[in-house]
């Protein structure tokens, strides 16, 4: 597996879920068209196989963590940079007494963090670009992710 | 006070509308204002348990338990609006007849009364979960309590009454295409939510995202206007969706329509073998 350098490659995941996808056509019509005789066993182990290959990698990823406060009313830092490619870890935290529903339709993230409260979510890894965020309960309240490479 | 109505009546809407579409589906088959309402009462409680776990053990409900919990409550109310689908798709010429007071009752069995009351409980809990939080917010906070709680009940009113106004308007559909309609509502609203739930399990890690935005239609039909809001709601308008949620998205469409139309393409596909 010459891809196993790239965990993130877009290639490999697309290749992990085609298979999914096949596996499932064959369930599919197994059991609607009770066509027999289909051998289930070999797709199930090479299906086991590539998950195995593909996955370790993916949950084997290093973490980068950022933190962004909500204090009187806003995000702060209003504006959050994140190396891009990389899975990030964001912990917000919320100092108001008011909840916040922390969504962005950019990162696809909808998490609601409670008066007081703390929580965690994961983003990316992300191509470069910003990613605007908002709080769903006060349309006032936003922020931005810029995603950029790494400095070395 | 506007501000909260607004925020009320945009958490209450979508229940309220799914509740509608799945009332409109259930037409003719008997006690279903029971099991609706049962179903609400249960949301109601299964919301209210949410915002207290919310509120109370908040380090536990981190991003990815709230992801997963999302995901979870919407892969069910897929699951069983395919259920309701697929037995419509079979039961539809009865309900049809009694509709027009010429047939005799629907089996009794197997009818998907539980199913209706699930589907209600978890429209309503998930977007109860964020009005109940906010509301308590609200009653907490002192100061403007009254004014504030007084655009909750507006918003909320609001919302229900666009429900309503949809029940209303599916009654006019004439019966003949009655049910075809509301199926096919029903087919959309769980590709949907299919989408979305693929969302919150790449938001909780279990999913890769496949692409993080495989396009963007903002520029024309921005997701938070009125419109985007709506088809967000009816036909899971995501103006940019990730790979994994387009494929959710089609795979629910497909897997709905071969159970629907088992029986037809069974025949098609052993009909064709045996005349050869």
């Amino acid at each position: 597996m010459i891809c196993l350098k790239e965990p993130h490659s877009i290639r490999m995941q697309l290749l992990y879920m085609i298979m999914i996808i096949i596996y499932n056509i064959l369930m599919v019509l197994k059991s609607v068209l009770l066509i027999k005789g289909i051998c289930m066993i070999r797709p199930l182990l090479v299906f086991s196989a590539l998950t195995l290959l593909v996955g370790a990698p993916l949950l084997a990823q290093a973490e980068t963590v950022q933190t962004i406060t909500i204090h009187d009313k806003q995000f702060d830092p209003r504006e959050t940079s994140i190396p891009s490619d990389t899975k990030v870890k964001l912990i917000i935290k919320n100092q108001d007494s008011f909840p916040v529903e922390f969504e962005s339709r950019e990162l696809s993230r909808e998490v609601i963090v409670p008066a007081h409260g703390e929580i965690s979510v994961f983003v990316g890894p992300l191509e470069n670009g910003r990613y605007p965020f908002f709080n769903d309960f006060n349309h006032n309240m936003t922020g931005t992710i810029v995603a950029a490479p790494e400095k070395k | 006070m506007f501000a909260t109505a607004v925020i009320l009546f945009r958490e209450v809407l979508e229940a309220s509308l799914i509740i509608a579409i799945v009332l409109g589906a259930s037409r003719g088959i008997h006690q279903r204002g029971r099991w609706v309402l049962a179903g609400v009462g249960t949301g109601l409680l299964g919301a209210s348990l949410v915002a207290l776990l919310a509120s109370t053990a908040s380090e536990y409900f981190s991003g990815d338990s709230q992801a997963l919990l999302n995901a979870f409550i919407l892969l069910m109310a897929v699951s069983m609006l395919t259920w309701h689908n697929v037995w419509m798709a079979t039961h539809a010429r009865e309900l049809r007849a009694e509709l027009t007071a010429v047939g005799t009752d629907v089996q009794e069995g197997s009818r998907p009364l539980t199913a209706l009351m699930v589907i209600t409980a978890l429209a309503v809990m998930r977007e109860g979960s964020e009005a109940v939080l906010f509301v308590w917010a609200i009653a907490a906070g002192g100061g403007q309590a009254v004014e504030m709680s007084m655009g909750a009940a507006a918003g909320v009113a609001t919302g229900v009454l666009a429900g309503v106004l949809l029940y209303l308007g599916l009654l006019r559909i004439p019966v003949r295409h009655f049910f075809s309609v509301t199926s096919w509502m029903i087919l959309f609203l769980a590709a949907g939510l299919s989408a979305q739930a693929a969302g919150f399990l790449n938001q909780a890690g279990l999913l890769p995202s496949l692409g993080n935005s495989i396009w963007n239609t903002s520029q024309w039909l921005d997701q938070s206007s009125a419109l985007g809001q709506l088809l967000h709601i009816f036909v899971g308008y995501i103006a940019t969706p990730s790979g994994i949620q387009v494929l959710f998205y089609l795979g629910t469409l497909a897997l709905i329509l071969v159970l629907m139309y088992r029986g037809r393409i069974k025949n098609l596909f052993f009909g064709y073998l045996s005349a050869s």
